[in-house]
């Protein structure tokens, strides 16, 4: 069985995926897992998953142009220059 | 704890360590040849910690105990001599070994000597690991007959790494009879053979820095 | 470099438009990145999975001469340090070999095609190691020359390759500087040992010189063009003899090639490699080849029980 590792580089940092053991057994995976990803204290902490408990998401739709809920969405420049002039707190900036 | 016995036990660490180091490359799996070459590593590295601490009291270096005495003054158990270049026979050693070494490493825990007991409890927290190895591939081998006639044959040599009022407790954790140990203080040609090879770079150039 | 447009799985479009072999090389060379799932020509597959192979065979490979010396090892630091290198490598090749498995091609039928002398390994694992010296040159230059290679990797169109070269070339940086260390040890000490690694160095240079490959030109090399690796394998060579010639100098070594310099133009000269001689090697006609294949065969087969048993898929 193929199980996928994850690892943790340091305290607070995000598990990422590191790799893959060959194994026949979960307690096989960890023990394979440990000495692979971790013999030089390079991870401080490691998930083992079987693969086939992974899903994989790959496709995503973005036809409509959603910039409503984005920062590219708001173009604020023109609207605070008008508004400064009509305050009279405009300066040269 | 004198020196002698501290060798006896840096000695079995050592050869084991050497022993177990020729599955490098060449073990079942990929990913067991990197988890046992790790085993290994830190028996070697066993050795070296208690070489060392003898070595501070007899006035010499951990490298020269570890290579220039005669093969008949190495004080190293039956057990780990034996050159068993077959899977049942290095995991049934290493299941006894690390049993047997989990009783002797817990005496050495309470020891007077303050260096010997520090020593032990850290490694006793690396052997936790080996340890955990063993049983798992013991109990994935306990109904092949290869692994069962490897642990019957090798017994005898496993009782021989302990003292022998540490035996008991062996025979009950292992779940087989005492019988008669094979004693630590013979060795057979195979260490002669090992030492040889051991010591051929070392030899080459006596006193020389490596 | 233009943004990377999406390869679909298993389907050859791109926002709804076919991609077609051209489209595919153009993204790979702006440097696009290939994932598993991805849609591949079947030539980039191919070739991926025999470059990718063939790396993986030779991490193994290597680690039959260089175990013998842990068994010899002179002293305790020098025998962990042989130990864990070499483990190092048992464990580039389980990482290879995963990508390989992942690509199609089961470890299994690697190791078979490995055995039976199908599939190839590189150059240098041909030839036998005779003294403490070989460690030190092996350690130092030949791990080096690989280390090269390797960093071209680095930025593999094939991304799961890429990343474990990541892993890879962080753990041979302790190579680098174990081997340095035991040749400088050994410079350091008698006579006798610098004559070790003189010899050494004398019967590696060839193969050395020989490991990067045939001067093909960058374009005409398929390994470039579909940027598996980032480099051509004179760059390689010249990268190689830049970094190390000096090193090995400066020891006072000589290295058995009176044409070996440096000119004008910042370009190392030397002698012609033995081009028949890498040919006829890495066809299994090497030294040590046959040795060492049925050395790997004797407990393959002798284990093949463990993997049945014991390390087969939990039912």
């Amino acid at each position: 069985m193929i199980f996928e590792v994850f690892r943790q580089e340091k305290k607070g940092a995000a598990f990422a995926h590191a790799g893959s053991v060959s194994a026949p057994t979960a307690e096989f995976a960890e023990a394979f897992a440990r000495e692979q990803y971790g013999r030089r204290q390079e991870s401080v902490a490691l998930w083992v998953v079987p693969r086939g408990e992974i899903h994989a998401v790959t496709d995503f739709a973005d036809e409509l142009n959603k910039t409503y809920h984005r920062v590219d969405g708001y173009s604020l420049k023109a609207k605070l220059k008008e508004a400064r002039e009509r305050a009279g707190t405009a300066v040269d900036r | 704890m004198n020196a002698q016995e501290l060798l006896s036990i840096a000695d079995d660490e050592l050869i084991l360590g050497w022993r177990d180091s020729e599955w490098t490359g060449i073990a079942p799996s990929l990913e067991e040849d990197v988890a046992f070459s790790s085993i290994a590593q830190n028996e070697i590295g066993h050795a070296r910690a208690l070489y060392e601490l003898a070595a501070a009291a007899l006035g010499t270096t951990a490298d020269e105990l570890a290579f220039d005495r005669d093969p008949s003054d190495y004080r190293s158990s039956q057990l780990v001599e034996q050159r068993r270049m077959d899977w049942a026979h290095t995991i049934a050693r290493h299941y006894l070994y690390e049993t047997a070494d989990e009783i002797r490493l817990a005496a050495l825990k309470e020891s007077d000597d303050a260096a010997v007991a520090g020593l032990a409890a850290k490694m006793d927290r690396e052997e936790q690991y080996h340890r955990l190895h063993a049983r798992m591939w013991a109990e994935r081998l306990k109904d092949e007959p290869r692994f069962k006639e490897a642990l019957e044959e090798l017994w005898p040599y496993a009782l021989g790494v302990l003292a022998p009022e540490q035996r008991a407790a062996l025979a009950e954790r292992v779940g087989l009879p005492e019988t008669q140990a094979v004693e630590r203080d013979g060795h057979s040609d195979e260490l002669g053979e090992l030492w040889e090879e051991m010591t051929m770079v070392r030899r080459s150039i006596p006193g020389a820095t490596w | 470099m233009r943004s990377a447009t999406k390869l679909h799985p298993n389907d050859r479009s791109v926002g709804g438009a076919r991609v077609t072999d051209q489209e595919f090389l153009e993204y790979v060379q702006a440097g696009g990145q290939v994932e598993t799932t991805d849609w591949m020509p079947d030539d980039y597959r191919a070739k991926l999975i025999k470059f990718i192979e063939m790396h993986g065979n030779s991490e193994l490979m290597g680690v039959l001469p260089e175990r013998e010396w842990i068994l010899r090892a002179p002293t305790l630091q020098r025998k962990l340090a042989l130990t864990a290198k070499v483990q190092d490598e048992v464990g580039h090749s389980q990482l290879i070999y995963r990508v390989v498995e992942d690509l199609g091609k089961p470890r299994e039928q690697c190791l078979a095609d490995l055995i039976s002398g199908k599939s190839k390994f590189h150059n240098v694992f041909h030839y036998p190691t005779k003294t403490w010296g070989d460690v030190g040159v092996i350690a130092w230059l030949v791990d080096a020359a690989a280390i090269i290679s390797q960093k071209a990797l680095l930025k593999c169109s094939y991304a799961p390759y890429a990343r474990i070269m990541k892993k890879i070339c962080w753990e041979e940086s302790f190579h680098i500087l174990h081997g340095r260390d035991v040749i400088l040890t050994l410079m350091n000490g008698t006579d006798e040992q610098r004559e070790l690694v003189q010899e050494a160095l004398n019967r590696w240079w060839g193969p050395l010189m020989q490991f990067h490959g045939n001067p093909i030109a960058k374009d005409e090399d398929p390994m470039y063009v579909w940027r598996i690796k980032s480099q051509g394998n004179e760059e390689a060579r010249q990268q190689f003899l830049d970094g190390y010639v000096p090193q090995i100098w400066e020891l006072g070594l000589t290295v058995p090639d009176p044409k070996l310099g440096k000119n004008d133009d910042g370009v190392w000269e030397y002698g012609e490699p033995d081009w028949d001689e890498l040919k006829h090697v890495v066809t299994g006609h090497g030294p040590k080849t046959q040795e060492r294949l049925e050395f790997r065969r004797r407990f393959l087969e002798q284990e093949a029980w463990v993997r049945s048993v014991v390390l087969a898929e939990a039912a």
